[in-house]
């Protein structure tokens, strides 16, 4: 039913070989690129898009691009953060494993436009079967002739090389990205200055996310502006969620971002709904570092309107309401699970992938975890939760990258939202051990499946 | 380029300031002195690349430039934010800065041992300073802290990694001091430590530096430790010829005895620079292998802050720290809480202390009060 620009032809028999992707109309943007466009021109086109970056900021792309200093002599690079390790989030992973040849063309339309000549994919150490896939592709395009010198007649040369990480969540920061793609220990940088200025080897560099650069190939093919018809607002064209957690259909899917969250959820083409016909508890819209939302809440803004699936709706309401779009992992939690346990988890993570450079994040992420674990195995105090919402207070803002933000977040909405889950847990230390808070108020009645 | 440079205003806590562009706000801050600038835990000025980390030097920037008076959304590093012409800081005025520094101090804290009566650089201690100053009393943290077994780096040099925390400036020492780094950080998050890859000891040169640039009791002196505490010991000016370094040491001497050696240091605690230019950084030999006295041509007492510790022994040579305090706010001086002349009765006018025989007794006060009210 909706539009798809970038799934379109997954699910075709072997498009994972050139001969296939070509078949299909493969390579033509790199084709409308090269041969009728300049730099500048592609530029135009990503900026009269609006396309947003899909890593989870959620900067448009164009004016990034446009942003990247072009001095004299200085080779420029584009970076693909293929590290997606955010909790929830595998729609990356979907894409470079079905449809890899269209990352490839995206890298070298959007290569071209940056004048990139050597363009690198760095993907995450725990995709280990991916880096042969996307090699491959690599090796396929350039035996037809769309890498390496003079493609195209263009006199624009262009290799790609891909980049595997060790399995860290910091190396998705960019400068941290850029760090460890140097070869050194991925710590951020502390910026300014900026990648687009001084990225990798000091050289001016632009970090995209993979789906972004996918999403070149169809704004060139049907132009900036027809792709900005798409979605509604600032949220234009399609953009790839992954949902997971305790739902009917499990997987990612395009959306035009012009459905509501509660079609998503229920609807047969998406989710599918609840799974075992339980009652929507909580969700996290975007990836393990987005606020987690309370069912009345997600469903509704805090105004009474719709809420839909785009960048704008999600975050109405501020984080006092509202949350973000982020990169797109939908984490669905029915009314079985425990947001104690939930955010114990996450801080878990975090506290497992802070680079350890900054004080803040370093000792703040530990301590907040030792805190939840303690409320979580029934030892909590009430004063916790007071310390625990002070604690994420002082890492959030603080911080070098935005990892401190990220690991703070999930604790604040969890305890702006859920604060009875957790002085339940520090009155019942026995209770809570053997059963769950369950939905309490948060559920929202006109959602109980028939 | 012999044609004037134009200098950028910057306004830190009501004080104006004109330094050079490119100069960062710390920097900027520590011209003016005393209680605006902010403390820096990993920043150290003659270490290329560092600072940045520890973030107890966070300052809120209420205004961009002339040209851009926007504020800055987020509290910044002032070690790594250069300054912009018109620019408006606001360090120890802004309720914003001190909270966020608290927090900082509270999370280096929680997992510092704490061991100050059994440790070398107690006295001397940036982190001590800093709690002292801006920490608030007693901790929220309840769980065990992190510990490690104490290493052996060299001959000279003892790595206490539960001490430490991780401010990096020891590595960006071995990396640009000397000429083969063998030690660094491994790990990530709060397990991260500093260490050499299997126990490789550092034979260096220079690497003793690590002990001056160590904010804490993590790197210390072997030839020292438990030989005294820093305040006991005076330190001296001295220099010798070395081949190697600069030459310029402070000795920590207690009587014609030199216990320590160290680089000097400036008010920052920072390495000072030496006479023959450069940073005045000291080799292994001058540190740890002259210990005597006829070793050095002393040229007389350091001069020490007088709200350092070392001051407290009737030192010579104690300068007053610069006060800045009644600039930041407006002229006034700080209201002191309660003055103890006034509220005292204990030295109530009507009593005069010559007038009493004998030693005063506790009942000459109380028939005083008695009477008198």
């Amino acid at each position: 039913m909706g539009v798809k620009l970038l799934l379109e032809k997954a699910h075709v028999e072997g498009i994972r070989s050139y001969e296939v992707y070509r078949r299909e109309g493969g390579y033509r943007a790199v084709e409308k690129a090269l041969k009728t466009m300049s730099p500048d021109a592609v530029t135009e086109e990503v900026k009269k898009s609006g396309l947003r970056g899909r890593g989870g900021a959620g900067f448009p792309s164009g004016m990034k691009w446009s942003f990247l200093a072009k001095p004299e002599g200085v080779p420029r690079h584009l970076v693909c953060n293929a590290d997606e390790s955010e909790p929830g989030t595998f729609k990356d992973r979907y894409l470079m494993e079905f449809l890899p040849h269209l990352l490839i063309e995206g890298l070298i339309v959007s290569s071209f436009a940056l004048g990139s000549n050597a363009t690198y994919i760095y993907i995450r150490g725990e995709y280990a079967w991916i880096p042969d896939i996307l090699e491959q592709a690599i090796a396929e395009a350039k035996a037809n002739g769309w890498l390496g010198k003079n493609i195209l007649g263009s006199g624009f040369d262009c290799e790609i090389y891909v980049q595997r990480g060790a399995g860290a969540y910091i190396c998705g920061e960019e400068t941290a990205l850029i760090e460890s793609l140097e070869g050194k220990r991925g710590n951020p940088r502390i910026k300014p200055p900026f990648p687009a200025v001084k990225g990798v080897w000091d050289r001016p560099t632009v970090v995209n996310n993979v789906e972004t650069l996918a999403a070149v190939v169809p704004i060139i093919n049907m132009g900036g502006e027809e792709y900005a018809k798409i979605g509604v607002g600032r949220s234009t064209g399609t953009k790839l969620i992954s949902a997971c957690g305790n739902i009917n259909k499990p997987g990612v899917y395009e959306i035009d971002m012009t459905i509501s969250v509660e079609e998503f959820i229920y609807s047969d083409e998406y989710c599918g709904g609840i799974k075992n016909g339980k009652r929507l508890k909580a969700c996290i819209p975007g990836g393990s570092s987005v606020p987690i939302l309370p069912a009345n809440l997600l469903l509704k803004t805090a105004k009474g309107e719709t809420r839909y699936m785009n960048y704008e709706s999600l975050s109405d309401g501020g984080f006092a309401t509202g949350s973000m779009m982020g990169s797109g992992g939908f984490i669905v939690l029915d009314e079985d699970q425990c947001i104690v346990k939930n955010t114990y988890t996450l801080a878990r993570f975090y506290r497992h992938e802070s680079c350890g450079q900054c004080s803040p994040c370093r000792e703040g992420t530990g301590w907040m975890e030792k805190i939840l674990k303690n409320i979580d195995m029934g030892k909590g105090k009430m004063s916790d939760i007071d310390l625990l919402w002070d604690i994420q207070r002082k890492i959030e803002g603080n911080t070098i990258c935005p990892l401190g933000d990220a690991a703070a977040w999930p604790v604040a909405a969890a305890i702006r939202h859920f604060r009875d889950e957790f002085e339940w847990h520090v009155k019942n230390p026995q209770e809570c051990l053997t059963r769950n808070y369950g939905l309490a108020n948060y559920a929202d009645p006109l959602v109980i499946p028939a | 380029m012999s044609e004037e440079k134009k200098l950028f205003k910057v306004t830190i806590d009501n004080i104006t300031v004109e330094v050079e562009p490119g100069t960062t706000i710390l920097n900027a801050a520590r011209q003016i002195g005393g209680e605006v600038t902010p403390p820096a835990m990993c920043y150290y000025s003659k270490l290329k690349n560092s600072g940045g980390k520890c973030r107890t030097c966070l300052v809120e920037v209420a205004a961009g430039s002339t040209a851009d008076p926007r504020p800055m959304p987020k509290l910044v590093a002032s070690c790594r934010t250069t300054v912009m012409d018109g620019m408006i800081v606001k360090n120890i005025t802004s309720e914003r800065v001190l909270d966020a520094r608290a927090g900082v101090v509270e999370f280096l804290l929680l997992n510092h041992p704490l061991d100050c009566p059994i440790c070398d650089q107690a006295g001397e201690c940036h982190l001590q300073d800093l709690s002292y100053e801006h920490g608030k009393e007693g901790t929220r943290y309840e769980f065990n802290r992190r510990t490690f077994k104490k290493h052996d780096l060299g001959e000279y040099i003892q790595l206490h990694m539960t001490r430490c925390i991780l401010c990096y400036r020891c590595v960006f020492v071995a990396d640009q001091l000397t000429n083969k780094r063998a030690h660094g950080i491994l790990d990530r998050g709060d397990h991260a430590e500093i260490a050499t890859y299997i126990e490789k000891s550092l034979d260096n040169d220079f690497i003793g530096n690590v002990i001056d640039v160590c904010p804490v009791g993590a790197l210390t002196d072997k030839t020292f430790r438990f030989k005294n505490r820093v305040w006991f010991t005076k330190p001296v000016d001295a220099h010798r010829d070395c081949s190697k370094c600069c030459g310029e040491v402070q000795l920590w001497m207690r009587g014609d005895e030199v216990f320590r050696v160290t680089a000097r240091k400036d008010e920052w605690g920072e390495v000072k620079d030496s006479t023959k230019g450069g940073p005045g950084w000291i080799c292994n030999e001058c540190r740890f292998e002259k210990k005597d006295a006829k070793d050095w041509t002393i040229e007389g007492p350091t001069q020490v802050s007088r709200h350092s510790v070392i001051s407290q022994g009737h030192y010579v040579n104690v300068v007053k720290p610069k006060e800045t305090l009644p600039d930041v706010m407006g002229g006034r001086g700080p209201k002191l809480l309660m003055n103890i002349h006034n509220v005292s009765e204990v030295n109530s006018p009507e009593i005069e202390l010559s007038k009493i025989a004998g030693p005063a007794h506790s009942d000459d006060f109380k028939n005083s009060l008695d009477n008198g009210k």
